[in-house]
């Protein structure tokens, strides 16, 4: 896909502002909350836009996540947004007590996910996250691939009643998708057909994922390749089918792999259709700071960890 | 909308029935919170009986006043408030914490009239501040009211909360604190020091009020002047006593978490009746 083609950078905090923006002028109910990170997310322009619909609480996410909770007992639709680090990292309790527990509509958007914050360091990259947020009973999981997919993400998680956590990368990301690709919460996009072995990815990896495909395809292995956005509910049927076709899976994600993407693969696959799992993933560790690129390297998070694991997994049967 | 409010002079008549109902849920449960829930009674009968705009026939009813118990383990007394205001049946209160009772340990969405599953400390004030946002968006003269414990005080998101809601000129919210002085471990002033706490919330821009948590008249008129604050958020803090009502309870941080034995509640109630 990518081969000699000039790849499309964007922004997927600029996407999730354009979303905004677009269902905040459709839906009066939509409102947003921001923890003194609105101008980095951009969630400021929703602020200019309405003004009385955008509440800034100052550097208090427990608050935050409280004030989102009474709002949508009031009947609102709230967007809470700040940095992964901090939502979940400072108030699980409260998404636990607050939002999970009585299934309110509050969706958490949370940006700078994984290691790809870079240089800020791993006070503020986030490893641990998409664990804790996929344990909570009720808590919808998604982590789109890039900024088209992110758009269509946002509006999927206003039409979808409940609570989401979604989490988003601080740098631009390759482009996936075209314009507005179609997804659903809850169901798998297959970008690449293939037979030898699967490979699943979320997030950024997804580009990554397609990379190693094209790769692999020259080394003559097919690989099919699959953008599983949402970790929680995991599309269980697809990823079943696709051990059943596949006879192998190689799961890739930007955080450690304790609990994250290649886990919930494997809670579905083992019980029904048990196949070799390859996980690519932080491998329990912090990051650090560096270069969005360095520290992919450094961490195991490229294409070429995809195909070493991919064609490991395919000598081995 | 159903009639809510009753003759000022019934008023203490429902705070000896809801006393009543705690003490028996509590033995038959055998476990619970007696303390904290006792020392709110009369705050809770104010709100239900006499201040708030609710009714029990109509739950989600979207104009209806507000009641947030962010001290969640005062569970009891907020299920036997709604059983006599009529949103729950009174023969339910003995299902209390039992497997498959709509009647949890800390209130949830499961019972009709419960706004918020307090609980974990420290929350409910910010869930208050967002319904009262709400109210404003929307345009609606609801007022939100929020009951928080004093040891809840020590959890920062309180403050945090407390910052919150003067900035967005939150008249239509009023914080009352059960300021029983008892906290789980022990004397508040001993575990985490609250004092002076009246000057805390006025150094954060609220309005303070104080009053005798028991003396209904004061509870009301104190609610009264809270409404009458245009832009800027109460908060009431009520003196009272944890276990208030049960001798042997009474500034024992033991009862914080400790159900009394049904022989003993039969006597309490004997005793309470003849009062």
């Amino acid at each position: 896909m990518f081969g000699l083609m000039l790849v499309q950078m964007s922004s997927m905090r600029d996407a999730l502002a354009e979303a905004l923006l677009e269902l905040g002028s459709k839906d009066p109910k939509l409102v947003v909350l921001g923890a003194d990170t609105s101008v980095s997310i951009k969630t400021s322009l929703f602020a200019d836009r309405f003004p009385d619909r955008f509440f800034n609480v100052g550097i208090a996410e427990a608050n935050m996540i409280g004030i989102a909770a009474g709002l949508a007992l009031a009947g609102k639709i709230p967007y809470v947004s700040t940095y992964s680090a901090f939502v979940p990292g400072k108030c699980l309790d409260q998404i636990r007590n607050a939002v999970a527990y009585p299934n309110l509509d509050v969706k958490i958007v949370s940006s700078h996910g994984g290691v790809s914050v870079g240089p800020d360091g791993a006070s503020h990259q986030t490893v641990e996250d998409v664990a804790a947020m996929r344990a909570i009973p009720h808590l919808r999981v998604v982590i789109p691939a890039d900024a088209p997919a992110t758009r269509v993400l946002i509006e999927e998680s206003w039409k979808t009643p409940g609570p989401f956590y979604i989490r988003l990368s601080r740098p631009s990301v390759p482009e996936v998708y075209s314009s507005r690709p179609d997804l659903k919460v809850g169901q798998v996009k297959v970008l690449r057909e293939g037979t030898d072995l699967a490979i699943i990815a979320c997030g950024v990896m997804v580009s990554e994922a397609l990379e190693a495909g094209e790769s692999l395809a020259k080394e003559k292995i097919s690989a099919e390749i699959i953008d599983s956005h949402t970790l929680k509910p995991l599309d269980a049927d697809t990823i079943v089918s696709v051990a059943r076709k596949t006879g192998g899976i190689v799961t890739a994600e930007e955080q450690n792999i304790i609990g994250g993407l290649g886990s919930a693969v494997a809670e579905v696959v083992s019980s029904s259709y048990p196949v070799p799992i390859s996980m690519v993933g932080v491998r329990d560790t912090f990051g650090e700071s560096g270069e969005y690129k360095e520290l992919m390297a450094k961490y195991g998070l490229t294409s070429k960890d995809i195909v070493r694991a991919a064609k490991k997994l395919v000598a081995s049967r | 909308m159903e009639q809510t409010q009753i003759p000022f002079g019934m008023l203490l008549q429902k705070a000896v029935k809801i006393r009543t109902h705690i003490l028996e849920m509590l033995a038959e449960a055998k476990s619970g919170h007696p303390g904290g829930s006792l020392s709110a009674v009369e705050i809770l009968v104010s709100l239900y009986f006499y201040k708030m705009r609710h009714d029990p026939k109509r739950p989600a009813w979207p104009d209806r006043d507000r009641f947030v118990l962010s001290k969640g383990h005062a569970a009891p007394v907020l299920f036997a408030t709604l059983a006599e205001a009529g949103y729950i049946p009174v023969s339910e209160l003995k299902t209390l914490r039992k497997l498959n009772s709509r009647l949890q340990g800390h209130p949830d969405h499961r019972v009709p009239g419960v706004e918020f599953p307090g609980g974990s400390l420290g929350i409910g004030l910010s869930a208050a501040i967002g319904m009262a946002l709400a109210g404003k968006i929307d345009k609606k003269d609801y007022r939100v009211y929020a009951l928080l414990g004093d040891g809840e005080l020590d959890e920062g998101e309180t403050w945090e909360a407390a910052m919150a809601a003067p900035k967005f000129k939150l008249g239509n919210l009023t914080a009352i604190i059960d300021r029983n002085g008892i906290q789980q471990d022990g004397l508040t002033e001993q575990i985490m020091p609250m004092e002076p706490l009246a000057y805390k919330w006025k150094a954060f821009n609220w309005h303070v009020l104080e009053v005798d948590g028991f003396d209904l008249r004061q509870v009301i008129e104190a609610l009264e002047k809270a409404e009458n604050m245009r832009n800027r958020p109460t908060v009431i803090i009520a003196h009272t006593v944890k276990g208030k009502g049960v001798s042997f309870m009474e500034w024992d941080p033991a009862y914080h978490g400790k159900a009394p034995d049904k022989d003993t509640v039969k006597k309490l109630v004997e005793s309470m009746r003849q009062q």
